[in-house]
């Protein structure tokens, strides 16, 4: 046993958090948040040089075939940085799904593209509100075409294709369905959320072609095969931006004087930051063993990615409003980046299902533990 | 990364669990022995076989185990249920102490009898006016000769009433400011001049006692540390106590909570499958894994020579709430029975009753949950000091109250 990433990988850490230093700062950031571009295009490209978009891509489709543990390692980066990219939906969603289930032909159409980073993919699960199941999906498909709504889909608009979760008549309800998105029967409209740092959309299909990705009835079972995959990598993202959200709380209240010294200095302020690292330090510790039980494919993934996953969507938004809290009125100015981990805090936290979800699916997994 | 036994590893505990499974003490064998003598009988089986404080050197009375085997040690151990928790004082916090600060010939003399259990030791740290403010402790020691004479009070000594040997900071110098004038000894709980005297805690047990000191006399030879150095040999006691404190499990855990929501009924279900339920059970086992994973993580840095740091202070301060909001949970799903605590009628034992009139204690002891988060914002995060009014002045002249 060993607990600690390697060299190797701090190195990849000291690394990505120089690069995204430079090239990710706040006011990159806010240019998203202020501006028209969905995404920041420059640091996408930058990113995919970098070979993050290929990270466990197998070299024989074009990519590094690192470990998940290296993956774990850019997510915590790219979450401190509250990078504006369509990384996760990429990444840990499309590109993990045609790792799970798709032919080789599949394979090869995608995923040299999507190492490279000239491809985008993403992930279309939800249809409004309230949890999707495979009894409440409207969209199906018919003779290999697709019909039906999704929405919200991160990346909606900017993705060339998406894996589309369609409801079906066999097996467990549901199929996965690989849709190019600039093709016919496919229509798609930016839809504003609470962060614009990361742009969303809704998609209609009316007859879209599609092309099944993996067996028919099993599409159920492989969207939590891949939720609790995403759920360990989205963790790690929401550690790093709950540690970003400390070090912001930290700075202002050490350089802030009210009654005489630095706010930092009066005990409400310096529980509350110590309990903001309480929680990231759990948080973090439990994401240990997600991208540990991540990268081995162990079968105690389903626990270990729902413990990281709580910890870290509790860790975040909990870090994001004391830090608010801690900025006084400042921070709750539009000219503050406070705002940012407010704000991404919670989109992460609903994006693949929120707390309570996540609460239910542990438990869950450990009932199945028992019973077995 | 790897969570998983490397083949030494899984040899280590393959030969740990089968000697477990061999070794547990039957019923016979504690039937008629009290709680410290089943401890005892326990620890020495453990000793006697090499698996007593496996980190421990083997001259100390230790097996030379890597953090990581103690770590397989415990599961193993916890595996099977049985842990007393009288040694922990002496083991996890003056020994670690001793280790530290003492002669070869005192280790050698010490640590061997802690390991097996012979000896019991207690912390004489806290005083009626030093508490959380531990360095305002007034019990005073004078220089006579090649001794020290030692007058004034502790209070709230673990385990005092049957302990052979204590660890303990005393004030050898009133002029000087409050933390320079401390230094530590420990000595024989026998010595002429102690009376102690039990305290009555909110449960009705008497775990802690007053200890009173008249003339008593300790050898200088029994100083760990210098002259003035105390504070600074107490903190090494101090870290390691929050560490022990923070890897307890304790009795009323996820597991046996988990167990009860299974048993009890809400709605005529089991009470698992109440979302809220759910919920909350699950927030526990997120910070019950969080800790694990925690400890693993500094056992790692312990592995490569660190000491425990103020980082440690995370575990107590958790995993003392969550004992009690676990507990008081507990009672809510038993309904209108949570109350009962009657041996004949009680669930599982009067567990989580028994739980919840200790959590109290565990948010105090070692350090109240203040003091920790002023540690971790001080020492972790690097934050400013509290406003002190004591600071730089002669200890006698610092400003008491009414007592
Ligand atoms: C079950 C139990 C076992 C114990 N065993 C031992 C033992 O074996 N050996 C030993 O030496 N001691 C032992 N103790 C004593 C323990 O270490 C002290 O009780 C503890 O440090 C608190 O000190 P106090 O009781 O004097 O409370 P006080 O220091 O008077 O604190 C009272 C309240 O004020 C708060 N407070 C104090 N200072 C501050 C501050 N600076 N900022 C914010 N809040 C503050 C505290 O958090 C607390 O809520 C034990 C205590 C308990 C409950």
């Amino acid at each position: 046993m060993n607990f600690e990433f390697s060299d190797e990988q701090n190195l990849l850490r000291e690394q990505a958090a120089g690069f995204l230093g430079d090239n990710c700062p706040p006011s990159a950031v806010r240019a998203i948040l202020e501006g028209d571009a969905p995404f920041d295009a420059d640091l996408w490209k930058q990113i995919a040089e970098l070979g993050w978009t290929a990270t466990t891509i197998p070299e024989a489709h074009g990519g590094l075939g690192l470990s998940y543990l290296e993956l774990c390692v850019i997510a915590e980066e790219l979450g401190r940085a509250v990078a504006p990219v369509p990384y996760s939906s990429s990444v840990y969603l499309a590109t993990e799904a045609l790792l799970l289930a798709g032919s080789d032909a599949q394979k090869e159409a995608w995923l040299p593209k999507l190492a490279e980073g000239k491809a985008i993919g993403t992930f279309a699960l939800s249809e409004g509100p309230g949890q999707p199941s495979p009894r409440a999906l409207a969209t199906r498909s018919a003779g290999g075409r697709l019909t039906g709504s999704k929405l919200p889909v991160a990346d909606g608009d900017v993705a060339d294709f998406a894996v589309v979760v369609a409801g079906s008549d066999a097996g467990d309800g549901a199929s996965l369905h690989l849709i190019p998105l600039d093709g016919d029967g496919v229509a798609r409209r930016t839809v504003e959320t609470l962060d614009p740092t990361r742009s969303h959309a809704k998609l209609d299909f009316d007859g879209a072609d599609a092309e099944p990705l993996g067996a028919d009835g099993e599409g159920w079972a492989l969207t939590q095969r891949l939720l609790d995959r995403a759920a360990v990598l989205f963790a790690w993202e929401q550690v790093g931006g709950s540690n970003a959200a400390l070090e912001q709380a930290k700075a202002y209240a050490m350089e802030r004087y009210t009654f005489g010294r630095p706010i930092a200095g009066h005990q409400a302020i310096k529980h509350k930051l110590a309990n903001i690292y309480v929680k990231n330090t759990l948080a973090r510790s439990n994401c240990y063993y997600g991208a540990w039980a991540l990268s081995t494919d162990a079968s105690e993934l389903p626990v270990a990615a729902a413990t990281a996953r709580v910890a870290a969507i509790q860790a975040y938004y909990f870090a994001s409003k004391e830090n608010i809290q801690t900025h006084g009125g400042m921070g709750f100015t539009w000219e503050f980046d406070c705002q940012f981990h407010y704000r991404r805090a919670k989109l992460l936290s609903v994006n693949i299902g929120s707390e309570g979800v996540w609460q239910d699916r542990l438990i869950a997994a450990i009932e199945n533990d028992r019973a077995a | 990364m790897d969570f998983s036994d490397t083949p030494a590893e899984a040899a280590f505990r393959a030969e740990a669990r089968a000697w477990l499974e061999a070794n547990q003490p039957t019923e016979d064998e504690l039937s008629g022995l009290d709680g410290l003598e089943q401890a005892r009988l326990w620890q020495k089986r453990k000793f006697d076989a090499g698996w007593a404080c496996i980190r421990w050197p083997k001259e100390y009375g230790g097996r030379g185990a890597s953090a990581i085997e103690q770590v397989i040690w415990n599961q193993e151990e916890a595996r099977t249920g049985t842990t007393f928790g009288v040694f922990g004082i002496g083991q996890g916090m003056a020994a670690p102490t001793l280790m530290a600060w003492a002669t070869e010939e005192q280790k050698l003399e010490h640590l061997p009898p802690l390991a097996s259990g012979e000896h019991i030791w207690c912390q004489l740290f806290s005083e009626p006016a030093g508490g959380s403010d531990l360095a305002a402790l007034r019990t005073n020691a004078v220089k006579d000769g090649d001794e020290w004479v030692i007058n004034g009070q502790k209070i709230w000594t673990t385990g005092a009433h049957f302990s052979d040997y204590a660890i303990l900071v005393l004030r050898t110098d009133p002029n000087v400011p409050k933390h320079k004038g401390l230094t530590y000894f420990f000595l024989d709980m026998k010595s002429p001049g102690i009376e102690v005297k039990p305290i009555k805690q909110i449960s009705g047990d008497s775990g802690f006692n007053e200890v009173y000191f008249t003339d008593v006399r300790v050898s200088d030879a029994q100083r760990l540390g210098a002259v003035g150095q105390g504070w600074q040999v107490a903190l090494t006691t101090l870290m390691n106590e929050r560490a022990a404190i923070g890897a307890g499990g304790g009795g009323a855990g996820f597991r046996q909570l988990f167990d009860l929501a299974t048993r009890v009924q809400i709605d005529d279900r089991p009470a698992i499958e109440d979302r809220s339920v759910r919920a909350k059970l699950a927030n526990w086992y997120v910070q019950e894994a969080g800790l694990r994973y925690t400890g693993y993580r500094s056992l790692t840095a312990l592995s490569r020579g660190e000491l425990p740091g103020p980082e440690n202070s995370i575990g107590k301060y958790v995993g003392a709430a969550k004992g009690q909001d676990m507990a008081s949970f507990a009672m809510d799903l038993l309904a209108m029975s949570g109350a009962i605590t009657d041996p004949e009628f009680a669930d599982a034992a009067g567990l989580f009753q028994d739980a919840y009139m200790g959590a109290p204690g565990g948010r105090i002891a070692g350090g109240t949950d203040e003091i920790m988060l002023n540690i971790l914002a001080e020492r972790v995060l690097g934050l400013p000091q509290d406003v002190r009014v004591d600071k730089g002045i002669p200890f006698s002249d610092v400003p008491t109250g009414a007592s």
